[in-house]
């Protein structure tokens, strides 16, 4: 399949802040790409780069084969983005904003009318279309900001964490949308600090942080990455933590992985219910008392945790196994 | 991106600056307020101190309303563009493959329109309080559409202020101490002829000076009895103030442009 996004050694600085540090990737056409990482890990910077936004400070980038930077206003007829916030006008309706995209994608007044209509219906917002938009819900101007990314049928598609701060029935309806895109034939790079939303939609992962690509592969082969099972143990009391870091220490096959406030231990095991039963053996005649336990396939979460020592969806650190000597996160 | 492209771009952007004006009107009311306000308060309380040797005060004072009037909407302009920028919509335009310059384009254009709008309602104010044109219809459709095109040419400055400083707040208050003095030391209020040297040089050359005197002329709203006046732009006040709004235009309006492509590409 051809390649449409291609990028390489991408470095933006803002001042101190390296918010792309030498930053690769690739897309291949027809398929959803998410860029997964916490908040500060360079993902919204490299939207940006990629759809003409900001200039890099280094490196060179491609979409349908066209150069970023020295060709900018081509790109822009090519590509359809949605923002993290709504970049939709509060004042007007739904209809007036959508026709307006469409006008400036140049389809002509009678196409833009005609797809800002078509496209209110297929995002169940035809009862809302002339109605201004800050009377609309916050999963109504997502939907309307996604629909205009969608206006002029543009073969890329960048979404810049779609569904943040949308509840998750929102969420599950515009990863339907989503995915219906896709179908049509587009190419859909999508960022996301959500493991699930990664999980659901995209064919390859980027798992990226402090400005680089730090994995890279579908879903299934990062948690194979990690591999095995792993039992987490959340104790009732946070001063039994040391005990239980020292039984699920002996059941591991990994490194273990703490969180301190939500008073939770991982551990990578290999022996199943079997280990399950014995771990819950130790607990009790240590007289450790456990709120919940749980046997599972690893998470993206652990994917990221074994990655970088720390949280994806928190972009906290959690203080065991965490590497020193980590940089500040600046805001992009 | 070519010329034609770029202008319809920016007839877009000044078409949904419109429907705003249209949906959010307390703007509008409280603007229009204002100048009838001005007419109101000149007409009738300076209107009896205030004396013009051979004419009615009420006369002289409407060209200067008017004058005055659309220099001040011009800083509509440059609000309006400051709060564009810090709404997510100018990431939208700035991935679209719309011309660079339309959004400013758009938003001098619509302001065209706003200030037609004022100056209609100006004008009715003025005809209550006893105004008339006493020149030909002609020459005050003239005088109108110079008001208009000095504050086209007064907008693209404000366009840059709007883009120039971090909000709207901060422009309305920057505008007005530039605007104060220049609209007040000129003959919008009071003949130039009457006022102390160093600033009647100034106001004989302020090109707000000549826009009032043309629209005066114009109008034919020029006491019978008054001066000849003494200085080259008063003299051929349409000619100076045409020169001044060319010029103007033709110095801010790229310095606008190239400021929003640099704003936009830094946010």
């Amino acid at each position: 399949m051809k390649e449409i996004i291609h990028a390489t050694g991408l470095v933006k600085r803002y001042g101190e802040v390296v918010a792309l540090d030498g930053l690769d990737l690739s897309v291949r056409e027809g398929t959803i790409v998410a860029l997964l990482g916490p908040n500060g890990a360079g993902k919204t910077t490299a939207v940006s780069v990629l759809t003409t936004l900001i200039e890099p400070d280094e490196g060179a980038a491609t979409v349908a084969g066209i150069d970023v930077l020295s060709d900018p206003a081509e790109v822009r007829k090519l590509i359809g983005l949605s923002g993290q916030y709504a970049a939709v006008d509060q004042d007007l309706t739904g209809f007036e904003n959508l026709d307006m995209i469409g006008c400036l994608y140049h389809l002509g007044r009678k196409k833009a009318r005609s797809r800002a209509r078509e496209l209110l219906d297929r995002f169940d917002l035809a009862d809302a279309a002339d109605r201004p938009v800050k009377t609309y819900s916050g999963g109504m101007r997502r939907r309307l900001d996604l629909a205009g990314a969608l206006v002029a049928e543009s073969p890329v598609l960048f979404l810049d964490e779609p569904t943040t701060g949308l509840d998750l029935i929102s969420r599950r309806e515009l990863w339907g949308l989503i995915r219906t895109l896709v179908d049509q034939g587009a190419t859909l790079l999508l960022t996301t600090q959500y493991l699930e939303e990664a999980d659901r939609l995209a064919d390859d992962v980027l798992v990226i942080d402090k400005g680089k690509t730090i994995a890279h592969g579908t879903v299934d082969e990062l948690k194979d990455m990690v591999g095995g099972e792993r039992i987490a143990v959340k104790v009732t009391n946070r001063d039994d933590l040391p005990a239980a870091h020292e039984i699920l220490g002996r059941a591991a096959v990994g490194e273990l992985q703490g969180d301190e406030r939500s008073r939770t231990v991982v551990a990578p095991v290999s022996g199943g219910t079997r280990e399950l039963a014995g771990v819950l053996e130790a607990f009790e005649s240590h007289r450790v008392r456990i709120s919940e336990v749980v046997l599972r396939r690893p998470t993206l979460d652990d994917v990221f945790l074994a990655l970088t020592g720390a949280s994806a969806e928190s972009g906290e650190e959690t203080p065991p196994p965490a590497k020193p000597g980590r940089r500040g996160r600046g805001s992009r | 991106m070519n010329f034609l492209s770029a202008l319809g771009d920016g007839l877009v952007i000044a078409r949904r600056n419109l429907i705003k004006l249209k949906r959010v009107p307390d703007v509008l009311v409280f603007v229009l307020l204002s100048p009838i306000m001005f007419v109101l308060l000149f007409a009738y309380v300076f209107g009896s101190a205030i004396d013009i040797p051979g004419g009615s005060y009420r006369e002289f004072l409407m060209a200067g309303i008017f004058g005055q009037t659309v220099v001040f909407g011009a800083t509509f302009t440059g609000a309006g563009l400051a709060e564009d920028m810090q709404k997510g919509i100018i990431d939208r335009f700035r991935s679209l493959p719309m011309s660079r310059a339309a959004v400013v384009f758009g938003r001098t254009a619509s302001d065209v329109v706003y200030n037609i709008i004022t100056l209609t309602v100006m004008a009715t104010a003025g005809l209550i309080v006893g105004w008339r044109v006493r020149g030909s219809l002609l020459d005050a459709l003239a005088g109108f559409l110079l008001l208009l095109l000095f504050a086209y040419s007064v907008s693209w400055i404000m366009a840059l202020l709007g883009l120039s400083v971090p909000s709207p707040e901060v422009l309305n208050n920057a505008s007005f101490i530039v605007i104060f003095p220049m609209t007040f030391i000129a003959n919008t209020f009071v003949p130039a002829e009457s006022l102390p040297s160093v600033l009647r040089v100034f106001a004989e050359w302020n090109p707000i000076s000549s826009l009032v005197q043309a629209v005066r002329e114009l109008f034919g709203n020029i006491p019978p009895g008054a001066p000849e006046p003494a200085s080259w732009p008063l003299q051929n006040p349409v000619v100076y103030t045409v020169f001044w709004a060319c010029l103007i235009i033709a110095v801010f309006a790229p310095l606008a442009v190239r400021r929003y492509v640099r704003v936009a590409k830094k946010s």
